[in-house]
């Protein structure tokens, strides 16, 4: 039995506000792999919840009038994976949570659990970030629509007004028109392990393929909350596809990130590692566009 | 909890329709342990990593442990015991775990056996490494991770080659 004071259970998006305005010191429970689990720590013993896991109407991934791709919040990660327009144009997201725990948690994980919890450790997260997602929410006030990086205020903590749902994550079609990219997770084990390191690149290169039109780089535990790396951005467009390229956008990555000392590791192995893999995944996107690097 | 919470929970479990009052609070363990005697399903870690208590629900398999009894509302369960023929025969992946000692101490067994079944169900050929990794929600203390891998293999091979064969 789990230590809960009382379940409310939601079978719409409106009756879920409606519950959340009359129990305002409920929380939410999507698939609850974050809650079910702290609730056992003993962190959300004696929690009211309202769940929203019933709400079918929040699933899956579609295709909208102006080409922005729409992940509904319950969406599970391994039916983002599985999606073909996920697979056509941003398969590294598919990618990304296909990294996430093992098969069972993929199958009970939420997207939007993910972005939620506010952890800069989430796989999904530094990928949202690079792909400049759209962060849709519905409250009692109505829609209203943030791009990600202002969703996240810090650690553990995003921007949900009281009685607010996250109803979708969307891509705009400016955001991944013409981009590829590739995402690294670093971690201890191969599976059932949280990132030391997570960082998403991608790329959109000019159309004789010889030049990076765009670069954007986002990072998952280089800081409190998952983040850009924008000196890096900036410095890589218009840049020639070479090693030296290759070799300064790694390096002015140092410009923005901040990771700090953990357990998992120190603040000098992840400042080591943010290059590396930044270097890797940037090679990977260029490839993956159709670039050939050169000496 | 000042009151406590029932909703009635209706559901198929290993191909039967069933009904039962749940307690909100308890996980899908609780229910098919305790309402439904189905003991394959096993309490490990009771916060999901690792897998002895993984079940099928609609196709796709869960850690009964962080999945809450009142959402099996309206799903298609099944665990270990479905597995079983009408006179008690073991399935062949249960026979192939036995003919490779992939058995051990048998704590982490019937959750290793629900996650092979949904992958011969798919029946897809997978590499030994893709198999390791649609294996690696399930942890074995008695760490037998080969022979578990080596029944697995066997009974995907065997199953492709008769379907080849049909
Ligand atoms: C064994 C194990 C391994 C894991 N491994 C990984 C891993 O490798 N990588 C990783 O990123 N995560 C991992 N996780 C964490 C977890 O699975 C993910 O964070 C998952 O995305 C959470 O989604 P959920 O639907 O289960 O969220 P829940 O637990 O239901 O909710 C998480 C938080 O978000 C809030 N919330 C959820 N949905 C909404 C919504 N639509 N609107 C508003 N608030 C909402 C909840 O109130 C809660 O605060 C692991 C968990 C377990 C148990
Ligand atoms: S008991 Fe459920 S995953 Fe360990
Ligand atoms: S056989 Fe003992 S835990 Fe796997």
């Amino acid at each position: 039995m789990y230590d809960m004071k009382a379940l409310y259970e939601a079978e719409s998006v409106s009756e879920a506000i409606q519950l959340l305005q009359e129990h305002p010191e409920a929380q939410i429970i999507a698939g609850g792999s974050d809650v079910l689990v702290q609730m056992r720590e003993g962190k959300r013993a004696g929690a009211e919840l309202v769940s929203i896991y019933m709400i079918d109407a929040l699933r899956g991934i579609t295709m909208e009038d102006d080409g922005t791709i729409r992940i509904g919040s319950l969406t599970s990660f391994s039916h983002i994976t599985k999606d073909p327009i996920i697979q056509k144009y941003i398969n590294v997201l598919g990618e990304a949570v296909d990294m996430v725990g093992g098969p069972q948690i993929r199958n009970i994980g939420t997207i939007g659990g993910n972005t939620c919890n506010g952890v800069t450790s989430a796989d999904s997260a530094s990928t949202l970030h690079a792909w400049d997602a759209i962060v849709e929410l519905t409250g009692p006030e109505g829609v209203r629509r943030t791009p990600i990086k202002d969703f996240y205020i810090r650690a553990g903590k995003v921007d949900l007004k009281p009685a607010e749902i996250e109803t979708a994550i969307l891509i705009p079609k400016a955001a991944y028109e013409g981009y590829h990219g590739h995402y690294i997770k670093y971690a201890m084990r191969n599976a059932m392990d949280i990132a030391t390191l997570g960082c998403s690149v991608n790329v959109k290169l000019t159309e004789n393929k010889e030049r990076i039109e765009d670069a954007r780089i986002a990072y998952g535990v280089a800081g409190p909350v998952p983040m850009r790396a924008p000196h890096a951005e900036e410095y890589a467009r218009g840049k020639a596809l070479t090693e030296e390229t290759i070799d300064i956008f790694s390096k002015s990555v140092l410009e923005d990130i901040n990771p700090r000392d953990s357990w998992r590791a120190s603040k000098a192995f992840r400042e080591h590692i943010s290059q590396v893999l930044a270097g890797r995944a940037l090679r990977e996107s260029i490839r993956l566009a159709g670039g050939e690097i050169h000496g | 909890m000042a009151d406590k919470q029932y909703k009635l929970v209706t559901c198929t479990i290993n191909g039967v329709r069933r009904q039962t009052m749940v307690d909100v609070r308890a996980s899908l363990t609780d229910m098919l342990r305790n309402d439904y005697q189905l003991t394959s399903v096993k309490k490990g870690c009771e916060v999901g990593e690792c897998g002895a208590c993984n079940v099928i629900i609609d196709g796709e398999c869960y850690n009964s442990c962080i999945y809450l009894a009142v959402w099996a509302e309206g799903k298609n369960i099944r665990t270990l015991e479905s597995l079983m023929g009408p006179s008690g025969e073991l399935s062949d992946i249960q026979q192939a775990f036995i003919d490779e000692t992939a058995v051990q101490c048998g704590f982490c067994t019937p959750g290793f056996i629900m996650s092979a079944v949904e992958i011969l169900e798919s029946g897809k050929e997978y590499s030994r490494d893709e198999l390791r990794k649609l294996l690696s929600g399930h942890l074995c203390r008695c760490t037998g991770y080969e022979n578990i891998l080596n029944a697995v293999e066997k009974t995907m091979k065997k199953r492709l080659a008769m379907n080849h064969e049909v």
